[in-house]
């Protein structure tokens, strides 16, 4: 691997483990002298690196560099701590024998520790997201605010309000008590949904960014299905929905970028492996007798990743959406609903049950309705499409607009 | 918006229906529920098992069932919420339980407990 790739590889690997490992070890408050630690240690190999060479194991020589100069700090930190607070009787000799962990185990450990301290009640959802891109996938200002559609200033803002939070409500990094891992989990799953979600329906051009936030919520997800305790149904339920997801990258973008529609989209490049991926954990995710949003958000996603329109699978979605609204409503999940509901009953009473949803603020209700009335009257279907384009908000959005209006 | 609930009043509680009927009759109720989420107006409900039931009465005397002479009982119920008695009327009338000849939905404003109702 040629230099100019390995750094930016490594930095992405390995910024956010040694991140994780220095923030567990000096505790939350202390989250951003961690991502400086991590930082240098990058500093010093672009320094070095240059000059003596890559090293044979270019990881192994970054744990390295982050020991000391953690170490280092560590020492410096409590003399002056010594000074100011003469009660700590630990010398700085004592101080050299820290033990700062880098094996896997405590890696993948405090990963997930961290994971469970960021999505903390206390954080705003878009902060959790931010400060997990941040800390847990090793992404730059510049990247979130790409991902974000937003500039550097105010994600540097939102990612500080949210570490003085962390600070304020003095958030242990550590793993939450048996009996709260459920409740805990509940918006760790709700923050790597989102994530994924981000990454899936981000308006980036950048389709390398995208692609890399979906899979980066998929490796977090995948950390809960390692760790014993946090290996539950409704994750490895999250974790196939991801998958059936993530299977229709290739297809759902053509070479320009815009957006292809599920019934156009090409089937042969829908990746066969993440479908069988899926269909494994929403299989695993069966066992037992929870029913959450993510299974049946899985289940939609698995009857999509069958291309055919059968009564059945038109059938199952349907129903599939009947109990996802009564557990969470959402206003798409009652558009899908009803697109589903046309393709069992037929378009007439679709539109009957459309139009009693009133979102009519809401783009894709007129979307839905163009398409619904497309072949029962015409002069409807374009006044809903006209109405969808005034509301849309991007670009890409109006696109796919524009051409339904054109061929009509 | 208030809450309503939506009782569904079966005339003959005891009548078996086939699988058939019965896997048609879920289906129906299913699309009926989840058309009312899709409002975000459905609250909650459930059915009531008719196999097996009490009536209490006064002196605290058992008998089996609401039924004696008349069959009339409940089959279950609905809470939604809706802006008027005529919106949670309109929800009803969706429902599949008035295909069944003689079964009527009866439909009740839930008192808040604000000292109004």
């Amino acid at each position: 691997m040629q230099r100019q790739e390995l750094i930016p590889h490594l930095f992405r690997t390995e910024f956010r483990k040694i991140t994780a490992v220095l923030s567990k070890l000096m505790g939350i408050e202390h989250i951003e002298t961690a991502e400086d630690i991590a930082s240098d240690t990058f500093l010093s190999a672009v320094e070095s690196w240059p000059y003596q060479g890559i090293p044979p194991n270019p990881t192994a020589w970054l744990y390295s560099v982050a020991k000391n100069k953690a170490r280092n700090h560590i020492v410096r930190n409590h003399i002056f701590d010594n000074k100011v607070a003469p009660q700590i009787t630990q010398s700085a000799e004592e101080n050299q024998g820290i033990e700062i962990d880098l094996s896997d185990k405590n890696i993948s450990d405090s990963q997930l520790q961290m994971l469970f301290a960021i999505c903390h009640p206390s954080i705003a959802i878009e902060a959790q997201i931010g400060l997990a891109l941040r800390i847990l996938c090793g992404f730059g200002i510049d990247e979130i605010a790409n991902a974000f559609l937003s500039n550097k200033e105010t994600i540097n803002k939102r990612l500080f309000r949210a570490k003085e939070k962390l600070r304020t409500e003095k958030v242990a990094i550590e793993f939450p008590a048996e009996a709260e891992i459920q409740q805990r989990l509940a918006a760790v799953l709700r923050t790597l949904y989102l994530l994924f979600n981000e990454g899936y329906y981000s308006e980036t051009q950048d389709t390398v960014l995208r692609n890399d936030l979906c899979l980066e919520a998929m490796r977090l997800t995948y950390l809960l299905i390692e760790n014993e305790s946090t290996n539950l149904p409704e994750v490895k339920a999250l974790l196939s929905l991801m998958c059936f997801h993530a299977s229709r990258f290739e297809a759902r973008k053509n070479a320009n970028g815009e957006i292809v529609l599920y019934q156009d989209q090409d089937e042969s490049l829908w990746n066969k492996e993440l479908i069988e991926k899926g269909a494994y954990y929403l299989h695993e995710a069966s066992q037992g007798t929870q029913l959450s949003k993510y299974h049946l958000e899985a289940s939609i996603a698995y009857w999509h990743t069958i291309k055919a329109d059968t009564p059945q699978k038109w059938e199952s979605i349907l129903q599939l959406y009947n109990k996802l609204l009564v557990i969470e409503y959402s206003p798409i999940a009652a558009l899908n609903r009803t697109f589903a509901l046309s393709k069992v009953y037929g378009k007439t009473k679709a539109i009957v049950e459309a139009e009693k949803l009133k979102l009519v603020v809401n783009p894709y209700y007129f979307t839905l309705l163009g398409e619904l009335y497309k072949e029962i009257d015409r002069a409807k279907a374009k006044e809903n499409f006209q109405a969808a384009y005034n509301l849309a908000k991007t670009v890409a959005d109006k696109h796919v607009i524009w051409k339904q209006i054109e061929g009509l | 918006m208030d809450e309503y609930l939506l009782i569904f009043r079966h005339e003959d509680g005891g009548k078996v229906a086939s699988p058939e009927q019965m896997q048609i009759w879920i289906k129906q109720t299913m699309d009926w529920i989840g058309g009312i989420a899709a409002q975000n107006k459905y609250v909650g409900g459930n059915g009531l098992i008719f196999e097996n039931s009490k009536v209490v009465g006064h002196n605290g005397v058992v008998t089996n069932g609401p039924f004696g002479d008349v069959k009339e009982t409940i089959g279950g119920y609905a809470i939604v919420r809706a802006e008027s008695i005529e919106e949670a009327v309109e929800f009803a009338k969706g429902s599949p339980i008035l295909q069944g000849p003689g079964n009527t939905m009866e439909v009740r404003k839930i008192a808040k407990g604000d000292g109004v109702h």
